[in-house]
């Protein structure tokens, strides 16, 4: 009777659980996928004679507080309407009363324009202007548009290579030029012999590259005024005028004349700019690719950097250490260090890695950058191994226990064939526990990938100008600060400066993060397997 | 009696050996050798110290904490305990079949040519002619021939045994150790592993613990007693197993207690 009511217990309890999981990853689905679907546009015309274009974000029912009643039939409903047009309200959402609404239609010719600067444009197109040809002819103004956005993403492309990288290589010419007469001047003294030489030829090698960005800057400005001549007219619904050049608009439709597959169009292609491309507007649009590639490595380079380490520690303390109460105490210390709140190991991160050993290293190796820290601040490298440090103790337990599920007769066997401790431990103990040491680097994955806070302060930023890995030698720039996705929900979500109009950011973020944790365990997860049936034999 | 006994050079000898499990005395004052090429069966009741002597042997007991052993123990003249021996290689010599089969969890062939891979082996021709001789000897090529690479586990227990009587044979010992060996096998195994004694004796020293009588009737050359971790009686066996000098051994025998 009582053995039944405990099975039922644990199994409510399961249920649960299992349950808030459930809903907590639906709603992030639900938030997440509905984020990107393009949604009708509403002309809404209320008493006033005002009226707006927009998106309804959501509706509430207002009870009426005047007459002091609690009925329902008292109160009204209000809509709560995304605007945009930000230069023109200078707010991108409304809330509108229902019933004072006197007119709401769907305006077939309504666009969504979604622009490089001052976030979402709704409104009409009224007139293309190109060097050729001035288009105002309703009809064809949006084929129009569409067709001349190609041409102008591929003159933008065109700026941006030049921007990026020869700007870039330039740049960074100089630098190595400017570190190179800094690095003589330290090692033989500003006023050693040859060195007027020396810095003649600086000077003259640096003569030569201002020379040669000068010519690109010039080339840059001719192709920007050439774009700039490419520009379209729009209008807001109470008939405000704005003009743009076409190669800020990154995506223009018309969501009331869309069919189903043009909706799908949009959304892949919005969503497609979330994940491979980078951030725009203070993070709110735009995509997450650099924090996608800087969550990956950094939690790729923390299981790198954890497992060694914590499997070391269990194998001394399990194989080697004589039991007694050291190790005992070594082992109680290394459990709680899996209680200690995590931005203390971003503190201790900090002190120790950043300015201890990154400051040491600075100076060894980096003086002639001095006082510009090179590994001496945060960085990606420094915040891998602060979060390796943070799951150690993860890993360490779980080895341990895999270690002494270990049976003694594999030992027994092994040494009285005449292997030695080491040899027993690395051909047979090792591979026995390998799963089990496999399943405290997933969880360690887990943990790490999801922990933001010793970031904050050891090197994750809200917009990180370069990848720490890019085609300057030498490729992979560890000591670069980076972007982390749960970092960017704290900032997009709380952070910036207009955090309704970036809610659907902050959940699509949420879902990847899961996303990309749950793919990294399960990568982890299919070679335990293999691994599993490799070692331990499948056919048992 | 005791002439013929010694006869032969001893290959292994133990004098004055005494083990302690913390304060529990395992082993009292145990003087025994164990002659070359003969087979010398260990027989007492259940917990009388019959593995901890032969664990001894080959100094498995130095892994259990809290295990003291006192005593002098050598190997064709060598002590077992000198601080500057090298223990794996005197496992090397002394080879050790244990009462549970107990391979790994690697294939057929990787449990063979363990032994030989730790020793350094490297050459794939040698390790392989190795393999099929050990296998062969153990009396079990036949039966694995063509499961060379499948995993060991997938083999019964019977066979998991004579595979671990090969991987013991192939590190190439003097002495080899078995601890009831029988003891999870059905009666045709446990003839295939008393077939195997006999031709083994030729090559090897054999230390064999067991709870059967008549197994140790069979197989032996001689036999040692213990009880209580004393090594009661200690003689021929046919001797032991016919007139028996010590009351105790008698009423062991014939099964009258333990
Ligand atoms: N690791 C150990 N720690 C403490 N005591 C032990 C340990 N191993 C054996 N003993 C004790 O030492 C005594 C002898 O044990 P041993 O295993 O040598 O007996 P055995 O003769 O082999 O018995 P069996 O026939 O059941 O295998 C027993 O009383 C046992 O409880
Ligand atoms: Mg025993």
């Amino acid at each position: 009777m009582k053995d039944r009511l405990y099975t039922w217990l644990s199994g409510m309890m399961l249920g649960l659980s299992l349950i808030m999981i459930a809903s907590l990853l639906g709603f992030i689905l639900y938030m997440g996928l509905g984020a990107f679907w393009p949604r009708p546009l509403w002309q809404v015309e209320d008493g006033t004679g005002k009226v707006y274009l927009g998106v309804v974000q959501g509706r509430e029912y207002m009870r009426d507080v005047g007459r002091g009643t609690w009925d329902v039939g008292s109160g009204f409903t209000r809509t709560f309407y995304r605007i945009a047009d930000r230069e023109f309200y200078g707010t991108d959402f409304v809330w509108l009363n229902d019933h004072e609404v006197i007119r709401r239609t769907k305006p077939k010719d309504a666009v969504v324009v979604e622009r490089l600067e001052w976030g979402p444009f709704f409104g009409f197109i009224r007139g293309i202007e190109t060097p050729e040809a001035k288009i105002s002819d309703e009809n064809r103004l949006l084929p129009q548009l569409h067709e001349e956005m190609r041409a102008a993403r591929a003159r933008a492309k065109k700026i941006r290579h030049i921007e990026r990288h020869v700007i870039g290589k330039l740049n960074d010419a100089m630098e190595r030029e400017r570190l190179a007469l800094r690095r003589n001047e330290l090692r033989y003294g500003l006023g050693a012999q040859g060195m007027e030489r020396v810095r003649a030829a600086h000077e003259e090698a640096m003569r030569r590259l201002e020379e040669r960005y000068g010519k690109i800057a010039e080339e840059l400005t001719v192709l920007r005024s050439q774009d700039e001549a490419y520009r379209v007219t729009l209008a807001t619904v109470e008939g405000f005028k704005k003009e743009l050049p076409i190669s800020s608009i990154v995506r223009v439709h018309a969501p009331n004349s869309l069919s189903w597959f043009g909706r799908l169009g949009v959304y892949a292609s919005r969503l497609k700019e979330f994940i491979f491309d980078e951030p725009r507007e203070a993070n709110s649009e735009g995509g997450v690719a650099p924090a996608i590639f800087g969550t990956v490595l950094m939690t790729l380079m923390m299981a790198v950097a954890v497992v060694p380490f914590g499997v070391l520690t269990a194998l001394y303390l399990n194989e080697y250490a004589h039991k007694g109460p050291l190790v005992s105490a070594v082992r109680i210390a290394v459990n709680n260090l899996a209680g200690v709140p995590s931005i203390v190991f971003g503190v201790f991160g900090l002190g120790f890695f950043c300015y201890l050993v990154g400051g040491t290293l600075d100076r060894l190796l980096f003086a002639e950058r001095l006082p510009t820290p090179t590994f001496g601040g945060g960085g990606i490298l420094w915040a891998s191994f602060t979060l390796a440090l943070l799951t150690v103790p993860v890993v360490i337990v779980a080895t341990e226990e895999a270690l002494v599920a270990v049976p003694r007769s594999y030992r027994e066997a092994s040494l009285a064939c005449g292997a030695t401790r080491f040899q027993t431990i690395w051909r047979v103990v090792l591979p026995s526990a390998l799963p089990g040491i496999l399943t405290g680097m997933i969880l360690a994955m887990a943990r790490g990938a999801g922990e933001v806070a010793p970031l904050m302060i050891t090197g994750v930023v809200k917009l990180a100008p370069e990848l720490p890995f890019d085609l300057n030698f030498p490729f992979f720039h560890l000591e670069r600060r980076f972007m982390h996705l749960g970092f960017h929900i704290y900032d997009v979500g709380f952070q910036s400066p207009n955090v309704e109009a970036s809610k659907p950011m902050v959940f699509m973020t949420a879902l990847l993060l899961v996303g990309i944790v749950l793919m990294l365990n399960w990568a982890a997860i299919v070679i335990r397997a293999r691994l599993r049936t490799r070692f331990q034999g499948a056919q048992i | 009696m005791e002439e013929a006994v010694r006869a032969q050079e001893a290959a292994m000898e133990i004098q004055d050996l005494n083990v302690w499990y913390g304060t529990a005395h395992a082993i009292s004052n145990v003087t025994m050798p164990f002659r070359e090429h003969q087979v010398t069966a260990l027989i007492g009741p259940s917990g009388c110290g019959k593995s901890t002597l032969i664990r001894c042997l080959n100094r498995l007991n130095d892994l259990i904490d809290g295990a003291r052993i006192e005593g002098r123990m050598c190997l064709y003249g060598q002590d077992l305990y000198d601080p500057n021996l090298d223990v794996s290689a005197l496992r090397k010599r002394v080879g050790m079949v244990f009462q549970k089969p107990n391979p790994f969890p690697k294939s057929v062939y990787e449990n063979v040519a363990y032994g030989l891979r730790v020793n350094g082996e490297r050459s794939r021709r040698v390790i392989d002619e190795v393999v099929e001789r050990s296998l062969k000897q153990a009396a079990l090529w036949d039966e694995v021939r063509d499961r060379l690479h499948k995993n060991a586990l997938g083999l019964s227990g019977g066979q998991q045994q004579r595979l671990c009587i090969a991987r013991t044979l192939a590190v190439g010992p003097e002495v080899l150790l078995l601890d009831e060996p029988c003891s999870a096998l059905d009666p045709i195994a446990t003839g295939k592993i008393e077939e195997l004694l006999y031709t083994l004796k030729a090559r090897y020293t054999i230390v064999i613990v067991t709870h059967n009588m008549q197994q140790a009737a069979r197989v032996s050359d001689v036999a040692g007693f213990l009880l209580m971790g004393e090594l009661v009686e200690f003689d021929q066996t046919e001797t032991m197993f016919t007139n028996p000098t010590d009351k105790r051994t008698e009423a062991y025998i014939t099964g009258r207690f333990g």
